[in-house]
């Protein structure tokens, strides 16, 4: 395995008294896809808000891309540059346009000038498949248009890494597939590294290097798409299993 | 038959249409609507004609003496005309009186041009500067010909619109920076803005105003005094920054915390965050009671006469001193009434349309 570009080592987190990440450790090799399934309350978005410090671990070593995470707003800076995320609830910024959400960040965090950032933004939106709608406003779009909009706005920022919390679980039924579909586009057509939070286990199976089972903030167990489905080791990994695919 | 296919669409019931439609739906919708109607209309009866005879009707226009006023009864329009400039410019040398007005006119045209989005460019700093300096130089005097008008002598309605236009504009910034210090997680800067906020909350404004008047000057060295008129501005932008930090928390509060985390996860560093995500959402939020803290404030410059500042409402009163027009102070205070409301209302006007307008095509 080359250098990984993400290193968790002994992370452990509390939520008050609760223990909410227990001596967690991940290597993730760049290009490398990873999805992350487990019960609610299972710690694993709290993982990969910690990748890019939305949450603060206590103990232990978080390393992304050569850089440890520590107190040090600079580098929290430059991490977030290269670790692009998108949300359950997309978080698009509703009083501004697509576009305007889409060039925010190339124009005030890397000085990029409008023009190319504009055209980077429609670039991006062409391959979400909704360059119609950059002049509208977020709460004028579906909820399966606005996730796409938010995958566009993070790839804007060329990132390295990928994160993904659950980004199809606040979405209508019907809408689930569309934004899949651009997921796994970026998947196949990018060697882009990517974390996701997610239980679409068709989605999985696809383009997924690695699969994670997490319960009660530990790694349960960790496998290739396949065997993690057909072979399930642990027992709560095979009633979790049992659960979601009926 | 037809109306249970899919795509006709019909037109809703006549009643509930047109101008019946909207008589029944709002005034006559329930019996204590019904009521409530009758009852408003009834006052309405009762006040207009009045007032109307009041003002047009029994007033004898073309009276110019107090006796004459009094004969006739109703509003005396002689006490207008002849005091309208004492009102408006106070004790103002009154050969130059056409100097607060021009300065008058300047502060109204900035304020309006800082209202229209068309001038929401970076040289309407500019425009302001030049306003500013113009007014000043027609107040004071003493350039161009121009003679000296020491302060003491302003009054009337330009002092009130600079001592409201100053205190909004120093005001609004000053507030913002205490409301995003109150929710830092700096404990010291925090510290500061608590204490600060709640200071100035529990103390009335005329007392500040006092403070600023006869404590200060106590603490000061000696030889070493700040105008007065300053002393007020002051105290009234230290005032009103409390409450502008109080309504700006609240529209903060109101962000959900997946914008800060939108807002994060693209890198952006704490100011970028505010001036381009979180305060234009939370200050769009408040701007009703935002404008609510600047209508009192406009009102609250009144209170400046219990140190001896010469603003509209003292000059109102003092027209009414005047021996030979003793006993007009309805209309003397009428006259005010009006132009205080004519502000206030127009702000008020604004402050819908502005909330109208960033509201376009937004909505969630």
């Amino acid at each position: 395995m080359s250098e990984p570009i993400i290193r968790l080592q002994n992370v452990n987190k509390w939520y008050g008294q609760f223990h909410v990440l227990k001596d967690l450790n991940l290597d993730v090799a760049p290009s490398e896809r990873i999805v992350i399934c487990g019960p609610s309350g299972s710690g694993k978005s709290t993982m990969i808000r910690c990748i890019n410090r939305l949450e603060e671990h206590q103990e232990g070593k978080i390393i992304v891309d050569g850089t440890e995470l520590t107190n040090d707003l600079k580098q929290i800076e430059a991490i977030r540059r290269d670790v692009g995320m998108v949300f359950q609830h997309f978080n698009l910024f509703p009083h501004m346009t697509v576009l305007e959400n889409l060039t925010l960040g190339p124009v005030w965090v890397l000085k990029q000038p409008k023009a190319e950032a504009e055209a980077t933004a429609m670039k991006y939106l062409e391959r979400v498949r909704i360059p119609d709608q950059a002049n509208k406003y977020p709460g004028q779009l579906s909820g399966g248009q606005q996730q796409r909009v938010a995958i566009a706005r993070s790839l804007c920022m060329n990132p390295k890494i990928m994160l993904f919390d659950e980004p199809t679980s606040a979405l209508d039924p019907e809408m689930v597939k569309e934004v899949l579909d651009v997921m796994v586009e970026l998947a196949e057509e990018t060697g882009m590294t990517m974390l996701c939070v997610t239980h679409e286990m068709g989605f999985a199976r696809k383009v997924a290097d690695r699969v994670i089972f997490m319960d009660h903030g530990e790694i349960i167990e960790e496998n290739v798409p396949d065997a993690f489905f057909d072979n399930p080791q642990n027992e709560r990994t095979k009633l979790f299993l049992s659960q979601i695919l009926h | 038959m037809d109306r249970t296919l899919p795509g006709t669409d019909r037109l809703p019931p006549r009643a509930d249409t047109g101008v019946v439609g909207w008589l029944r739906s709002r005034l006559f919708s329930s019996p204590l609507n019904s009521i409530l109607t009758i009852l408003a209309l009834w006052l309405l009866m009762l006040a207009i004609p009045a007032l109307i005879d009041y003002l047009f009707v029994k007033p004898d226009f073309a009276a110019t003496t107090a006796a004459q006023c009094r004969e006739t009864g109703g509003y005396c329009w002689a006490f207008v005309r002849e005091k309208h400039r004492l009102i408006l410019f106070g004790i103002y040398p009154y050969d130059e009186q056409w100097r607060p007005l021009l300065a008058s006119v300047i502060l109204v045209g900035a304020i309006v041009c800082s209202c229209i989005r068309w001038f929401w460019k970076p040289f309407l700093g500019l425009l302001w500067v030049v306003a500013l300096v113009a007014v000043g130089v027609l107040m004071w005097g003493g350039v161009l010909g121009l003679t000296y008008v020491e302060n003491a002598k302003w009054g009337g309605l330009p002092l009130t619109l600079i001592l409201s236009t100053f205190g909004i504009a120093f005001a609004f910034p000053f507030g913002l920076l205490l409301a995003l210090g109150r929710r830092s997680h700096m404990p010291g800067v925090k510290a500061v803005c608590v204490v600060y906020i709640e200071l100035i909350r529990g103390v009335p404004l005329v007392s500040l105003l006092f403070m600023s008047s006869v404590m200060l000057p106590l603490f000061l060295p000696e030889g070493f005094s700040i105008d007065k008129l300053l002393r007020a501005q002051i105290a009234i932008i230290l005032f009103a920054a409390a409450y502008v930090a109080e309504t700006v928390r609240g529209g903060l509060q109101a962000i959900p915390k997946g914008q800060y985390e939108g807002a994060d996860s693209l890198g952006l560093g704490y100011w970028q965050q505010m001036r381009k995500i979180i305060l234009p959402q939370a200050l769009k939020i408040v701007i009703p009671p935002l404008v609510g803290i600047f209508i009192s404030l406009f009102k609250d410059t009144s209170l400046v006469v219990i140190i001896g500042i010469f603003d509209l409402t003292q000059a109102a009163k003092a027209a009414v001193s005047d021996a030979v027009w003793r006993g007009f102070s309805t209309e003397s205070y009428l006259f005010i009434s009006v132009i205080y409301f004519i502000f206030c209302y127009s702000i008020s006007r604004y402050s819908l349309s502005l909330e109208r307008k960033l509201d376009q095509g937004q909505r969630r």
